[in-house]
């Protein structure tokens, strides 16, 4: 078969390329490490290839997930380079604040659990507009949700794709382009051939590198100061020049209704992430998918835990230490670069290499599970329901969702080279904006509200979705860093508070102005079966 | 079973899951956005050390509302669990 020559090309050709990229030995063994990660989940996929041949194997991996297993794959996917290199680099540079985007992170996770996980699974097959179109009319609630999806998706691909080219130009000196066309080729093979099942290998078996990699390095950092984190605190307000202020809030918090609106816009909009939801319909039912949503929260927040150790390490062993710092007394490479110094003050080359090859594998693993959320979203949801009124053929259906998971794949790489060098660091809060003023809201509002509407939903959602992009572009990071205004139109960073709150009372109101329309049976059908399941 | 019971038996279950699950979202809510108020409106009150330590309240406060988070879903889990599930299965 064709899929066979085309697996056996990869492991011949792109395997050992990778391993070879350099003569240092850092380098060679982050090659190594990388290669072997590459091999086993090319492996994965060109088995998972054999078995696409259903929706529920390609979107919902046979719903054969177990509880353990779909928490480490959410914890993968949530878990980026990101929050591994970005959060730890904060810690590093301002201390205290670090520790303020890790919270707003994670507690949007008990949240999910709480309020939405087990109901996804008794109500919805493969994304989670199959919840919202329970109660509202297919054809035109699919038409949000799919594009609320794709915005999301989009951006936080743009996101994670500058970040893999420059982090891998750093890590590996490969050429950023390169590094691109790696990330891009690799995540279309496992979305395409391998569908969900591959996806979520990926993920657990980077979510497995990553926690080991995170743990080891913190276990190094705390061994120096006889496992007493008082004593590690204590020393990096030594050395950091702004002494103790580390070790109080800083800059990030400057007032409060800032503050509040990335609150709501982390713990909401995660509630939101379409890559996210997929996951609860990977396990085979509502209790796995309750366990799932708790491995996950502990897995998370343990990994939280770390960086903000990770990060003051960073400050202790990598402050005044001119193996890392450039003469004006700035870390090499950047900021994000504290855990990659850190793991080589530590551990050496050997451990360098691994965490390196570590952060490569998770971007690649975030970025696949975004593209096949993408794919689902154009495949299922536009493709069967809006186009073809929910009648199309299982292969049709599977065919258009792999074209699209190629479509996403190239999109991202064209897109990943047009941002080169700019500052994408918005692109993630615009899509947690997005997710908590569409997705949230309208998911929400179906298992909840007697009273919504599919045109409460339909329009309400669209308001909040454009809301949230119009005044991401008006704030101060796209109006007066990109476009060079003087002053923002809008003066707060984070629109979440904003938008998600202009969606919900848009929602309310136009639900309620459409009261012909209101249908008391299908919700509560859609309440019984959101409690006790598929019967 | 008859039709009654399966009804009152649902009702039960509703009323008792959303008293759990909301009762835990609400401490976490409220968890989180005193923390984040604290931060805008009165920020040194963060800045003391714990007793003989150089934990911050502010570093002492985040880091628990990291593990509370990570207890309050284990509680979650074992309530519904060993409580709630069975009161799905008196259902059938």
């Amino acid at each position: 078969m064709m899929i066979n020559y085309f697996f056996i090309f990869l492991f011949i050709f792109i395997i050992p390329n990778s391993s070879l990229a350099s003569d240092d030995l850092s380098k060679n063994f982050a090659g190594i490490v990388f290669g072997i990660f590459v091999l086993i989940t090319l492996l994965i996929t060109y088995f998972a290839s054999k078995k696409n041949y259903s929706k529920s194997n390609y979107y919902a991996a046979g719903e054969k997930i177990s509880g353990l297993q779909n928490g480490l794959a959410i914890a993968g996917d949530y878990m980026s380079a990101a929050s591994f290199l970005g959060i730890s680099g904060l810690v590093f540079l301002s201390g205290f604040d670090g520790l303020i985007y890790s919270i707003g992170f994670l507690v949007g996770w008990p949240i999910i659990l709480f309020l939405i996980a087990e109901k996804l699974k008794n109500l919805g097959k493969y994304t989670f507009a199959d919840v919202t179109s329970t109660r509202l009319k297919q054809s035109k609630i699919r038409i949000l949700s799919a594009s609320g999806t794709l915005v999301t998706v989009i951006f936080y691909l743009i996101a994670q794709m500058v970040g893999a080219g420059s982090l891998v130009q750093i890590l590996f000196g490969l050429p950023y382009y390169y590094a691109i066309w790696i990330v891009g080729v690799l995540m279309i093979i496992y979305v395409s051939f391998g569908g969900m099942i591959a996806t979520t290998w990926v993920q657990i078996i980077k979510a497995i590198l990553l926690i080991v990699g995170a743990t080891i390095l913190a276990i190094l950092v705390l061994n120096e100061y006889s496992f007493s984190i008082s004593n590690l605190l204590n020393e990096s307000t030594l050395v950091h020049p702004d002494k103790e202020f580390i070790l109080y809030p800083g800059k990030l918090i400057t007032d409060p209704i800032s503050a509040l609106s990335l609150g709501v816009a982390l713990i909401f909009g995660t509630a939101g992430l379409p890559h996210i939801l997929m996951r609860f319909f990977t396990v085979p039912n509502a209790k796995s998918s309750r366990i799932s949503a708790f491995y996950a929260t502990t897995f998370i927040g343990y990994f939280y835990i770390l960086t903000f150790v990770i990060g003051f390490g960073a400050i202790v062993f990598l402050t005044n230490n001119s193996d890392y710092i450039d003469a004006n007394n700035n870390l090499l490479g950047s900021n994000n670069m504290a855990a990659i110094h850190l793991s080589h003050a530590l551990g050496g080359d050997i451990f360098l290499g691994f965490i390196s090859a570590v952060a490569f594998a998770t971007i690649l693993a975030v970025v696949s599970g975004l593209t096949l959320a993408g794919a689902s979203a154009i495949g299922r949801d536009l493709y069967v329901y809006v186009f073809n009124n929910g009648k199309a053929d299982e292969k049709n259906e599977i065919f258009v969702s792999k074209v699209s998971s190629v479509l996403i794949g190239l999109i991202a790489i064209i897109l990943g080279i047009v941002f080169q060098g700019q500052n994408v660091a918005f692109m993630v809060g615009l899509a947690f904006a997005v997710a908590a003023s569409t997705n949230f809201p309208i998911l929400y509002l179906t298992i909840t509200w007697k009273k919504l509407t599919t045109n409460g939903a339909l329009y309400g959602g669209f308001i909040g979705l454009f809301s949230a992009i119009i005044l991401v572009i008006l704030g101060p990071t796209v109006w007066v860093e990109t476009f060079g205004f003087s002053e923002a139109i809008f003066p707060y960073k984070y629109p979440g508070l904003f938008s998600m709150s202009i969606s919900f009372i848009s929602i309310f109101v136009i639900s309620l102005m459409d009261k012909k329309n209101f249908n008391e049976n299908k919700y509560n059908d859609l309440v019984k079966k959101s409690y006790i399941g598929k019967k | 079973m008859n039709q009654v019971k399966i009804e009152k038996n649902l009702k039960k279950l509703i009323f008792f899951s959303n008293l759990i699950s909301y009762s835990l979202s609400l401490i976490v809510l409220i968890l989180y956005f005193s923390f984040i108020l604290i931060l805008g409106f009165a920020p040194q009150l963060f800045h003391k050390f714990l007793n003989g330590t150089s934990i911050t309240y502010g570093i002492f406060a985040g880091l628990s509302i990291i593990i509370i988070s990570i207890l309050l879903t284990l509680i979650y889990v074992i309530i519904s669990n060993h409580f709630l599930d069975n009161l799905k299965n008196n259902d059938d």
